[in-house]
């Protein structure tokens, strides 16, 4: 088995945001990285969506980002902080859309280890100077400059290590134009480490360490060392120079501490929620901030970790600071980064869940908010400031407004590829999120659409089209509207309204449409063309006798009909601005069935192509020139007669300059659709990508999308060809089938699309391009975990559990306990805004939860009592009631995880109710252990319990223990089998695989891995093989051998399986055949086929909210071919932060019978000359090898 | 290569790479570096923070600095020296 890794959606959990003018340009624009892959995304500041515009893999780890500014410039680069072992600069380039390495220097092993820098990244606010440290010992610092053409350099690194020293956060510290300041917070362990009896320990200090660059001696020197609270975590510096009076805020638990070399320390504590639950003892960190200056002034916004966020503002005179001010300010997501804009937006990029996009209102400046000045809290001990405890009431958002969602899926626990709503294609069923924010989302493939208007007509139309009146009108004027002996012309204004006065015919169908030259327009009906002059003025040219245009195609200066029995007839706007009729016409061999023209290109009077497609299964491409009129340039044969032709230029974003590729969409009656190259000087057809849509035949318009040209397929669903970041995407629209479109331009909706289905004209737009996901997201409660579905009602069980949470009984008893009146719920938080109320840890909420996929509503829940938290599920049937489903669910009570501890173990079986929507208990088993996995087993139950396997039948008043197996080493965490074989996961020890022999009742272990692995998922795919993920972000196909496999089912008696055991484990081991470093957590894998009739692949989820998948390779060649591909790609195109792409996808264990998908399609990246030399060496053109890598991706989706 | 070359080698690596071990390396000592390196790896590696501040109900920052500060002393005082 050979496989081919690709990425249909990319994790979208950020992890850094920062904010610059990436583009040179005065727009603000974020840059985020999803940990392998580093985006850009530019906030439209008038309609408040944030765009995003590139979208970059790394193949490595990206732990800090920082832009910086080199005095004077106006255009922000970007420093990467990565695995990889070095610092790496990159420039955003605009024009090309890509981003480009400007520096790269090596510092160190590749890694996130413990001494190499890359964790921690702080600039000098003046762009002179950045520092790169790792958790421990290490820090670099990087002098930067330009040289005499004005170029960015990186001077040589100098060291500021300290050994035996933890630290815990860095940042630059802005001192105006004095020497760069980098400040860290610091721990020495030297003392600690020495002294046994721990006093040292105590002793042990956390330091805030000024460390400066004295650019004259080039070097770093220790300027400054002062002991802060040893709960302190954060860093964050205040403006200095002319902006403000420097120095750092010291964030620690409770309070916050503003700390300068030769300035008085101030001090203000953090408020926290007045909150009758309240955990006195829990401390209050702040998990992120940001500075925002104005003209003459600054404030930060801090976080805490409840989400809550904190206005500090400093009142100072010249560099003295009189006091630090806190007040409540919002409640949002707690955030892994927050970026203010200037025009007024704050970004936060969620930990969890959807990242949101606010607009600033106010700036929270006279509001009743009590605020809190470290004047108030003068003490001279800072110890009291501990006790120190003051209060805020939360309240719903006041200073921000929400006005955009980025979606993220992150995190995913559980996924399953169903078709439970009998659609074309499967839906993939993920459990997101944490918490009260946490979603179950139903993911269809296509693109989300934005429905604007829907509105019936009289009759069911045969074709609409938007016409501009003169050519320089911005916006459509008309929608025309043909129905079978009709034609209604509609006026776009405020409202939609019929027209009469317009010089259409509106008693004839219509076949064409055209804003012609500068102020005309143009009807071709079967028995004519109207061409309408500005003055309403009318010329007629009729068809000839007995014979009717049956096809046109036209642009704004060319227009070519079809008359019946296949003669074309060609006609061109002279400069008097009438249609003049060529003298030449030509006689197909066929009949016309379509009609093409190539757009015409601002500022040119003609084309050169006219492609025409006729029943005889061809489509010709035809000259327009004046000297070779309706001459035949080249042809192709079709498998179908075809249907609709659209040509249209796409830009060659990689080629240098404005440089257009012509290609020439071909739909087939049969429902595929063809494209094809059209060479622009000798008119050949090369290049041909071919893609199945739908059953019905293939009718195409051309539209414009985000500013580019693009084609709407409609078949038996819509689909839309479109380019982006230099790959011609084909996806499907989440719509219903359309008959007819045309483009649709006004005011409102700059690039919408006007559609006929049925009876109704609709209007729609597509936004978000790329995602090829379109989710319906339904909320729950608490933090989801597993899911089942019930296979003969199609309802879905959900265990939702969280940790340090009060479920809805105890908040109850303990609000009665507190003396409050239960009653008066009225005034509670809402929780999806504000969270679950927290406990104390060992306390859980949990619930499981019957949701009916169909419509999407939770048709019963259940909350758990007595502190039980759910772990397991499974739906099963017993042989003792055969016709009867159950659903088994493993808890535990008083569970604490650290030390593992718990008071018991149940498995509850519940009996589905009223077809499948609801539960009735039936009884409930303790166990001694956890049970982290269940299983039907041959009409029984199989149950992980802690290392324990054991089967268990259906009793009376509880579970019968039939069977029991006690090899595996540590806990069980995944089950699957098929027939009488049983794959085991462990939650350290890979995979296990046992058989169940009936005759002595007994599980026999008999192979397992040769390799620990750390299993986060499994899916068995076929009787012998296994693959799997683990928590280190790897995954792992495993496979008994064929003939090992044949031997252990002839043995009945179970002896040979048995055999000796080897090395501590079973006799008898599996062999690796694949493995590859994904990088995030995988959460679920299944084997699936997602395109109707296509051939089976794994699908897999993971942690972060990325999708992906592996496809098996069918032929040698193929392997052959990509693995050589994917060595060249390494050589052209080494990964953009630095990181060696093979051992970056051999992270822990070297790849194994994988190629990466991902790496291939880079490809397309390429500059021609490189794409030409690899072409070159694998003995191909550049398009047969991009076909082949877009072959790979259709083949998938 | 001679023996004080070798020894001279081995020293400049320890004390370049924290944790390499030595003829005289104690339990002790070798449990606190290998508690460090997976501390550090586990920080350095985001989809890891996550699924354990979703395990514990945390924020990722709060995870992180849980995770720091044991670095500071990850298996306890060090035993009583015994000569």
């Amino acid at each position: 088995m050979f496989l081919y890794n690709l990425t249909l959606q990319a994790p979208n959990a950020i992890n850094q945001a920062i904010l610059g003018n990436f583009s040179g340009t005065r727009q603000q624009e974020l840059i985020v990285s999803h940990v392998s892959r580093i985006e850009l995304l530019r906030p439209d500041t008038t309609t408040g969506k944030v765009h995003s515009i590139l979208s970059h893999d790394v193949f490595g780890v990206i732990r800090s980002l920082v832009a910086f500014r080199l005095t004077g410039a106006s255009k922000d680069y970007i420093v990467i902080g990565s695995d990889s072992g070095r610092i790496v600069i990159l420039e955003y380039n605009p024009v090309k859309n890509v981003f480009e390495k400007v520096h790269q220097e090596t510092f160190g092993k590749s890694g996130c280890r413990r001494i190499v820098p890359g964790q921690y990244l702080a600039v000098d606010p003046k762009g002179r100077a950045v520092m790169i440290g790792s958790m421990e010992k290490q820090k670099l610092v990087y002098i930067l400059n330009r040289d005499i053409a004005a170029r960015l350099t990186i001077g040589s690194p100098l060291e500021a290590h300290k050994a035996h020293t933890i630290v815990h956060y860095c940042t630059g510290v802005d001192v105006g134009f004095e020497n760069p300041i980098f400040a860290c917070l610091e721990v020495d362990y030297t003392e600690a480490d020495q002294d046994p009896t721990g006093e040292a320990l105590q002793q042990t200090e956390k330091m805030l360490t000024y460390y400066e660059l004295d650019l004259g001696l080039n070097h770093v020197v220790r300027k400054w060392s002062e002991a802060v609270d040893r709960k302190s975590n954060m860093l964050v510096a205040v403006p200095g120079g002319t902006d403000g009076p420097s120095g750092v805020l010291v964030c620690s638990e409770n309070f916050i501490t503003y700390k300068h070399i030769g300035s008085a320390t101030l001090t203000v504590p953090i408020p926290r929620r007045a909150n009758p639950f309240e955990i006195k003892d829990r401390g209050l960190l702040i998990v992120s901030g940001v500075v925002h200056k104005m003209k003459n002034s600054f404030f930060l916004l801090l976080q805490s970790e409840e989400g809550d966020l904190y206005k500090v503002t400093i009142d100072y005179t010249g560099d003295t600071v009189n006091a630090i001010k806190i007040k409540y300010f919002d409640t949002v997501s707690v955030a892994s980064g927050l970026c203010i804009l200037k025009s007024g937006f704050l970004f936060v990029a969620s930990e969890f869940g959807n990242h949101h996009f606010y607009q600033f209102e106010k700036l929270g400046d006279d509001d009743d908010t009590p605020e809190f000045s470290s004047n108030d809290f003068m003490t001279n001990d800072d110890q009291t400031m501990d006790d120190i405890r003051v209060y805020f009431k939360p309240r719903p958002l006041e200073n921000l407004l929400l006005v955009d969602e980025l979606v993220s899926m992150s995190p995913l626990t559980d996924a399953k590829v169903l078709n439970l709503t009998d659609e074309d294609t499967p839906q993939i069923y993920a459990l997101c999120g944490r918490g009260p924010r946490s979603t179950l989302r139903i993911l269809r493939h296509g693109l989300e659409v934005t429905e604007m208007a829907v509105s019936p007509l009289p009759a069911n139309p045969t074709a609409v089209w938007t016409t501009r009146l003169t050519a320089d009108d911005l916006y459509d004027q008309y929608i025309i509207v043909s129905f079978s002996n009709a034609t209604l012309v509609l006026s776009i204004g405020e409202t939609v309204e019929e027209v009469t006065d317009t010089g259409f015919l509106a008693t004839t169908p219509t076949i064409a449409v055209q804003q012609l030259g500068q102020d005309a327009l143009l009807q071709i009906y079967p028995q004519g063309i109207r061409h309408i002059r500005h003055n309403k003025q009318v010329t007629e040219w009729r068809a000839p006798g007995g014979r009717q245009i049956v096809r046109a195609a036209t642009n704004q200066q060319q227009v070519v009909i079809a008359l019946t029995g296949g003669e074309l007839v060609y006609f061109e706007v002279d400069d008097s601005g009438n249609l003049s009729e060529s003298h030449v016409r030509r006689e197909m061999s066929g009949n016309v069935t379509c009609l093409s023209i190539q757009p015409l290109p601002a500022g040119r009077r003609r084309v050169r192509f006219l492609a025409v497609g006729c029943d005889d299964n061809t489509v010709r491409i035809l000259s327009l020139d004046a000297s070779s009129c309706l001459e035949p340039l080249s042809m192709q044969a079709l498998s179908a007669v075809p249907e609709s032709l659209v040509m249209i230029d796409m830009p060659d974003q990689i080629s240098e300059g404005s440089l257009t590729t012509l290609y020439l969409n071909i739909g087939l009656q049969n429902g595929v659709l063809l494209r094809t190259v059209l060479d622009q000087t000798t008119g050949q057809l090369s290049d041909t990508r071919t893609r199945f849509l739908g059953a019905r035949p293939v009718k195409l318009f051309e539209l414009g999308m985000a500013g580019n040209p693009a084609v709407l397929a409609l078949s038996s669903r819509p689909w839309l060809s479109y380019q982006m970041q230099s790959r011609i995407h084909l996806n499907p629209l989440s719509y219903e089938a359309l008959e007819y479109a045309a483009p649709f331009t006004s005011e409102q909706c700059p690039e919408g699309v006007v559609a006929i289905a049925g009876n109704a004209l609709k209007i729609f737009t597509v936004e978000r391009f790329g995602q090829v996901f379109n989710e319906t997201p339904i909320p729950l409660k608490y933090t989801p975990r597993r899911f089942v579905v019930n296979p003969v009602h199609k309802s879905m069980a959900i265990i939702e559990t969280e940790h340090q949470t009060f479920s809805s009984l105890e908040k109850k008893k303990k609000l009665k306990e507190l003396g409050f009146d239960a009653e008066n719920e009225g005034e509670e938080l809402d929780p999806v805004i504000f969270g679950n109320v927290r406990s104390t840890p060992g306390r859980w909420a949990s619930l499981i939860r019957i949701i009916n996929p169909l419509t999407a509503e939770t048709t019963f829940s259940l909350e758990l009592e007595q502190n039980e938290a759910a772990f397991s599920i499974a739906v099963l049937n017993f042989a003792t009631e055969a016709n009867q489903l159950f659903l088994a669910v493993g808890t535990a009570a008083d569970v604490t995880l650290a030390p593992k501890s718990l008071s018991s173990g149940f498995i509850h079986i519940y009996r589905f109710v009223s077809d499948g929507m609801g539960l009735e208990l039936v009884h409930k088993t303790p166990v001694d252990e956890v049970p982290h996995a269940l299983l039907h087993f041959q009409g029984r139950l199989l149950a992980g319990v802690g290392k324990t396997l054991r089967i268990y039948d259906l009793g009376k008043r509880k579970l019968l223990r039939k069977c029991e197996s006690r090899a595996i080493p540590n806990s069980i965490v995944t089950l699957h089998n098929q027939g009488g074989r049983i794959i085991i996961g462990d939650i350290q020890e890979s995979v296990h695989y046992a058989s169940y022999v009936a005759v002595d009742n007994k599980i026999v272990i008999f192979a397992d891995d040769k390799a620990p692995r750390w299993i986060s998922c499994l899916a068995m795919i076929d009787y012998n093989t296994v693959a799997g993920g683990d928590k280190f972000g790897n995954f792992f196909v495993d496979r008994l051998p064929e003939k090992l496999s044949q031997e252990i089912d002839e043995d009945e008696a179970g002896s040979k399986s048995v055999g000796k055991g080897y090395l501590h484990g079973a006799a008898h081991k599996v062999d690796l055949v694949a493995h590859y470093h994904i990088g995030d957590i995988l959460t679920s894998l299944a084997k699936t086929s997602f395109v109707a009739g296509g051939r089976e692949m794994l699908l897999y989820t993971s942690f972060l909210g990325g999708i992906g998948i592996f496809i098996p390779f069918q032929t040698k060649e193929d392997i052959d071919f990509f693995q050589t591909l994917e060595m060249h790609m390494r050589n052209e195109m080494p990964p953009l932060a630095g990181r060696d792409h093979l051992s970056y996808r051999g992270y822990h264990v070297p790849v194994k019978g994988t190629v990466d998908g991902d790496m291939c399609e880079q490809y397309n990246l390429l500059s021609g000359d490189k794409k030409r030399m690899i072409a070159e060496e694998l003995d191909r053109t550049p398009a047969e090898i991009q076909k082949k890598i877009e072959d790979m991706r259709i083949r998938a989706i | 290569m001679d023996r004080s070359n070798l020894n001279s080698q081995l020293e400049h690596l320890q004390s370049k790479y924290v944790g390499t071990g030595h003829a005289d390396t104690s339990k002790y000592e070798w449990g606190v570096n290998q508690a460090r390196d997976s501390y550090a790896s586990y920080i350095g590696h985001y989809p890891m923070m996550s699924y354990f501040a979703l395990a514990e109900n945390e924020s990722i920052a709060r995870v992180k600095f849980n995770i720091a500060e044991k670095m500071l002393q990850p298996c306890g005082p060090p035993p009583e020296r015994r000569d």
